[in-house]
């Protein structure tokens, strides 16, 4: 009883700290240009940090005119919740409709707490107790975000645009962790700076992305060249 | 009207992945090969928005105060403080910055 008392204890301060940062989501997002509804609805619809600062990163810099770029960065950035999702469907063992909303849920923190889990039924919990906290604070705190950024008229004054960019120092940093992984993440600042003046806004990004694919390339002909 | 369709599409965008990653069998996805691009992806992705947030202003490369900010946050990260306190002490560093010159 006590363990899953601190089990639940931990998934509530995991969704608590998560949502602390919805509240600069939600601040960057209305700066960015989308209203108070919008900025909510990504949280409730799309429920996954990196996307949605990709998506409104992407709008701060292009506008309307970066929407197509906006939607394939978030999209290409959701792709390790896909991951996740394989990881966890045979722990949790859901039914066809519960996998609707299973799949929902299925994002860094809930996974992450899940399977630092040993036993099926703790996994189980972690996951859904998790992902709940998550969703609830992440929500909320969105909103606190958005109307408080609205009070903002200068984003800049108060360095938010610094902020956005932080916060992806911030989300990359811990994962730099290897030499190829390095040399990607120094490819694609580079690309993405360089390349700016030269192509329409939003697809910097997507030319980063591009860098990932190439670099993959190369290692795995490197590794089959090892082989023979 | 056109940002509302973008919102909408772009989050049954990233919703594709979860509820095909919840029907896929295992075997499919759980090949390092495949792992490996979508962890690349994801860092090459963030790796780009760091660029064109912090050295890019209409489309012409910029230095301004998101530089030192920036360098700011990577102290911090390598300290493995909290992602909110990086987030807000960047913000306050440009803030100072502009103000102050």
């Amino acid at each position: 009883m006590a363990k899953a008392n601190s089990l639940l204890v931990t998934s509530v301060s995991v969704g608590l700290a998560t949502g602390l940062y919805g509240i600069s989501f939600g601040a960057l997002s209305v700066a960015a240009g989308l209203d108070v509804w919008q900025t909510c609805v990504l949280s409730l619809l799309m429920f996954s940090g990196g996307s949605q600062f990709a998506f409104v990163g992407v709008i701060a810099g292009g506008g309307l005119a970066a929407i197509p770029a906006a939607i394939a960065s978030a999209w290409m950035m959701g792709v390790r919740n896909g991951f996740y999702a394989v990881a966890m469907a045979p722990i949790l063992q859901l039914r066809r409709l519960q996998r609707v909303v299973g799949a929902q849920l299925t994002i860094d923190e809930s996974t992450g707490v899940a399977l630092s889990q040993e036993e099926n039924s703790k996994q189980k919990f972690g996951f859904w107790a998790t992902g709940i906290s998550v969703f609830v604070f992440w929500n909320l705190l969105t909103l606190l975000g958005a109307l408080l950024g609205g009070f903002m008229s200068d984003p800049s004054v108060w360095g938010l645009d610094a902020a956005a960019a932080a916060a992806f120092v911030a989300l990359v940093w811990p994962r730099l962790n290897d030499s190829p992984t390095r040399v990607v993440a120094i490819l694609a600042f580079v690309v993405a700076i360089f390349s700016s003046p030269y192509v329409p806004q939003g697809v910097p990004v997507l030319l980063a992305g591009l860098v990932a694919v190439a670099v993959w390339a190369a290692v795995l002909l490197r590794e089959q060249g090892g082989e023979r | 009207m056109e940002l509302w369709v973008a919102v909408i599409v772009a989050s049954l965008a990233v919703y594709s992945w979860k509820i095909l990653g919840s029907n896929l069998p295992e075997r499919v996805l759980n090949n390092p090969k495949v792992s490996r691009l979508a962890s690349f992806l994801t860092v090459a992705l963030m790796a780009g928005l760091v660029g064109v947030q912090g050295f890019v202003d209409n489309r012409e490369i910029t230095l301004d105060a998101r530089l030192p900010a920036l360098l700011l946050a990577v102290v911090l990260a390598i300290l493995r403080v909290p992602f909110i306190l990086i987030v807000l002490a960047a913000a306050a560093m440009a803030a100072a910055l502009r103000f102050f010159w």
